[in-house]
C-alpha cells in the first residue's frame, strides 16, 4: 500500500489518460472530444515531468565553467556546494567538487515541446469545429453523420 | 558516380539539415506570398531542390555508407544527430520525388480545388507537411520524430479540410484524423517517454545499444514498444486503426491525397521498421511475439477485409483507400515474417505501392478535373473520352493487381517467395486471395471504361476531353516507372535488400 503511494503521481498520470481517451471515444460533441484530448494529452506531460524528477534532487543549475565564478587567476570560487536563498528554502547547489544529487531537466523541455503540438493540434481542432459548425450548423456528431446521409443519397455528382 | 561530382560538398555534408531546414523556412515565406503564380513557383523550386538534394544524398549514402550529421555541433548522444543510413535513404529519395510530383500536378488541380485566396497557405501547408515527413526520416532521435510527426500531421489537417471547398465532408474527416491522429502520436511519445525511462537516453542508436545490454529490457521497455506500436499503427493506418483513413482519403484534394498515400503511411511504415528492429530487436521475445501475432495477425485479416470492403465501395477514391490499408497489411506481413528476405519485400512493397497508388490517385483527379466524377458508374466510356489518363490508371492498377511485368508483381513475388522460404504457406494462399480481391474491385472499373460507351448528355455523346498536360506527365511518369520497375528490378529490389540486411544482418 505504502509502495502504491509512493506512486502516486503515475496513479493520477493513468487516471487522467484514461479519463481522457473514454472521454474522447465516449462522448459524440466534438468539442467535448477536444477536452478530452486535451485531458489525454496533458495526462502525458505529467509523466514526462514525473521522469524527471530524481528524489532529493535539487534544481539543476550549474556554476562552473562561468567567467564571473572565477577569480582573476581562472581559480574557481566556488570550492564545494554553496547555499543560496531562493524563496523560504536554502538551495544546494551543484559545484565544483560536488556531489549534489540534481533533478533532470530534459523532461521539462522535452513537455515544453509537447505543449506547443498540443496547443497547435487543440486551435486547429477547434478551427475545424467552427467550420463544421458554419457549414452544418450543428457540432453534434449524429447530427452531422444523419445531414450527410441524407446528403449522401441525393448525390454528389456536383 | 558523375553525378556525385556535380554536388557541391557543402551540399552532401550539411545535406541531412538542409533537407528539413529549406521547406520548413520556404513554408512561412510561402505562407505571405501572393496566391497566384509566385506561390506555386517557389513552391515548384524547393521541392526541385530537395529532390536533387534527396537523390545525391542517397547516392552518397551508397558509395561511403552511414553519414551522421551532428545538429548544431553537438555530439550524439546528447545532441539531436540527424542519420542517413541505407534503411532511409531511399524514403527520402520517394518524398522528395512524390513532392515534386504533386506540386507539378497541383498546378491545375488547385485551380478547381482549392478557393483562389487559400492557395498561398496550401502551399505553405504543403511545405511544412514535407519537412515533416522528411524530418521524421532522417533524424536519429526518438523524441525529434514525435515533434517533426506533428508538424507534418498537423499541417496534413488543414491539408485535408481544404478539400471542403469541393466537399464538406472533407471537415468531418479531417476532424476525426485529428483526434485518431493526435491519439497515435500521443501513444507514440508515451512509449518514447519509456523507452527514456529505461535508457536514459533519447538517441535511437543509443537506446539500441542500452537495450541490447540489458537484454531487451524490463517490464517498462516492453509497455513502451507495445506503445510505440499502437501510436505509428494508428499512423500507418493498420487495420482496425484505418478508420480515419477512407474519409481523409476520398475528400482531401487530389494533390494531398496522392502525396498523403504515397508517403504520410510510407513514413510511418518506416518508422516501425525503424523501431521494430533498430531500437528494439526481434530477438527479444516480446518483440518476436508481437511481429508474430499483432503484425501478421492484423496484417493478413487486413488484406482480406479491407480488399472485401474495397469492393462495395461505389466511390472509386474511397474503394482505392480501402486498398491502401489491404496494401498496408502486405507490408506488415512482410514485416511480420522477420526474415531478411521478407522485410526487403516488405520495404519494396513499401515503395512500389507509394508509386502505384501515387498514380492512381493522380488519374483519378485528373477524371474530377475534367468530368467531376469520383463515383464508380461515372466510369462508363472513360477509355474513350480521356484514353491517356485512363491508360496511365490501367498500367497503375494492373500493377496494383500484380500483373508480370510490373512493380506490383515483383514485390508480390518476392514477399511470397520470402514467405514460402520461412514456412509460411498459408500466408502465401492469403497474398493469392487479396490479390484476387484487387483483381476484382480493379477490374470493374476497367470494365466499365473500356466496354461501355460513354454516358450520353442531351442525346449527345461525351467528347474526347483528356487532361492537361502538367497532370498527364506525373501520372506517366509514375506509371511508367510502375513498368520500368517490373522490367528492370535491380536498383529497387537492391535498394530494399541493403535495408533489409542493414536491420537485421545478411542472409
Amino acid at each position: 500500500m505504502s509502495d502504491w503511494f509512493a506512486q502516486y503521481n503515475y496513479i493520477v498520470v493513468i487516471i487522467l489518460m484514461m479519463t481522457g481517451l473514454y472521454i474522447v471515444f465516449s462522448s459524440r460533441n466534438l468539442i467535448k472530444k477536444l477536452a478530452g484530448l486535451s485531458v489525454f494529452q496533458t495526462s502525458l506531460f505529467l509523466l514526462y515531468i514525473t521522469i524527471g524528477k530524481v528524489s532529493g534532487g535539487q534544481p539543476p543549475i550549474l556554476l562552473e565553467d562561468k567567467s564571473y565564478g572565477k577569480d582573476g587567476g581562472g581559480q574557481s570560487l566556488l570550492s564545494g556546494p554553496v547555499e543560496v536563498a531562493a524563496g523560504d528554502a536554502a538551495f544546494i547547489l551543484p559545484g565544483p567538487g560536488s556531489d549534489v544529487l540534481y533533478s533532470n531537466p530534459l523532461p521539462h523541455v522535452l513537455i515544453l515541446t509537447a505543449i506547443v503540438v498540443g496547443v497547435a493540434t487543440l486551435s486547429i481542432g477547434l478551427a475545424l469545429t467552427v467550420r463544421i459548425r458554419e457549414v452544418y450548423h450543428t457540432i453534434e456528431e449524429d447530427e452531422i453523420e444523419a445531414a450527410d446521409f441524407v446528403y449522401n443519397l441525393e448525390g454528389t455528382a456536383d | 558516380m558523375s553525378f556525385l561530382d556535380l554536388v557541391p560538398d557543402w551540399l552532401l555534408i550539411h545535406g541531412p539539415a538542409f533537407l528539413m531546414a529549406l521547406p520548413l523556412i520556404m513554408a512561412a515565406i510561402t505562407a505571405i506570398l501572393p496566391n497566384k503564380r509566385v506561390a506555386w513557383t517557389s513552391t515548384f523550386i524547393v521541392t526541385a531542390i530537395l529532390t536533387l538534394t534527396a537523390f545525391s544524398i542517397a547516392l552518397y549514402n551508397v558509395e561511403v555508407g552511414t553519414t551522421l550529421y551532428k545538429m548544431g555541433g553537438w555530439a550524439p548522444p546528447h545532441g539531436i544527430s540527424l542519420v542517413i543510413d541505407a534503411l532511409n535513404a531511399p524514403v527520402i529519395v520517394l518524398i522528395a520525388v512524390m513532392s515534386l510530383l504533386t506540386v507539378v500536378y497541383a498546378l491545375p488541380a488547385t485551380v478547381a480545388e482549392i478557393r483562389p485566396n487559400k492557395r498561398a497557405p496550401f502551399y505553405a501547408a504543403f511545405l511544412l507537411c514535407t519537412a515533416g515527413l522528411l524530418g521524421m526520416v532522417v533524424t536519429g532521435d526518438a523524441f525529434n520524430v514525435f515533434v517533426f510527426l506533428e508538424v507534418s500531421s498537423i499541417s496534413t489537417y488543414v491539408l485535408v479540410a481544404m478539400g471542403a471547398a469541393r466537399d464538406r465532408r472533407a471537415l468531418s474527416a479531417a476532424y476525426n484524423y485529428l483526434i485518431l491522429g493526435s491519439i497515435g502520436a500521443t501513444f507514440f511519445v508515451i512509449g518514447v517517454g519509456f523507452l527514456y525511462m529505461e535508457t536514459g537516453t533519447l538517441n535511437m542508436a543509443d537506446m539500441a545499444r542500452i537495450l541490447a545490454d540489458l537484454d531487451g529490457g524490463s517490464r517498462v521497455a516492453k509497455v513502451a514498444f507495445g506503445f510505440i506500436i499502437i501510436g505509428l499503427g494508428l499512423k500507418l493506418a493498420m487495420f482496425p486503426l484505418h478508420t480515419w483513413l477512407p474519409g481523409a482519403y476520398a475528400y482531401a484534394p487530389t494533390p494531398v491525397t496522392t502525396f498523403l498515400a504515397s508517403t504520410a503511411t510510407k513514413a510511418a511504415l518506416y518508422l516501425l521498421l525503424r523501431f521494430t528492429f533498430f531500437v528494439f530487436d526481434p530477438s527479444y521475445a516480446y518483440v518476436a511475439d508481437i511481429l508474430m501475432f499483432i503484425l501478421v495477425g492484423l496484417g493478413v485479416i487486413g488484406m482480406v477485409f479491407a480488399s472485401l470492403q474495397a469492393i462495395f465501395q461505389t466511390d472509386v477514391r474511397r474503394m482505392l483507400a480501402f486498398s491502401s490499408v489491404a496494401q498496408v497489411g502486405y507490408m506488415l506481413l512482410g514485416i511480420g515474417i522477420a526474415t531478411t528476405a521478407s522485410v526487403a519485400a516488405g520495404y519494396l512493397h513499401l515503395i512500389n505501392h507509394a508509386i502505384i497508388k501515387g498514380g492512381l490517385f493522380l488519374a483519378l483527379g485528373a477524371m474530377w478535373y475534367r468530368f467531376g466524377i469520383t463515383r464508380m458508374e461515372d466510369f462508363r466510356g472513360l477509355g474513350q473520352t480521356m484514353p491517356l489518363t485512363m491508360g496511365a490508371f490501367t498500367v497503375s492498377g494492373l500493377s496494383l493487381i500484380g500483373v508480370p511485368f510490373t512493380a506490383g508483381f515483383i514485390s508480390k513475388l518476392n514477399l511470397t517467395v520470402a514467405a514460402a522460404d520461412a514456412g509460411w504457406l498459408w500466408a502465401v494462399g492469403v497474398i493469392m486471395v487479396s490479390s484476387i480481391l484487387a483483381l476484382i474491385y480493379i477490374g470493374r472499373v476497367l470494365l466499365l471504361a473500356y466496354f461501355q460507351s460513354p454516358p450520353k448528355v442531351n442525346g449527345v455523346e461525351v467528347a474526347r476531353n483528356e487532361a492537361p498536360i502538367a497532370m498527364l506527365i506525373p501520372m506517366w511518369f509514375l506509371a511508367l516507372s510502375s513498368i520500368f520497375i517490373g522490367i528492370k528490378s535491380d536498383a529497387v529490389v537492391g535498394a530494399a535488400t541493403r535495408a533489409a540486411e542493414f536491420l537485421l544482418g545478411a542472409g
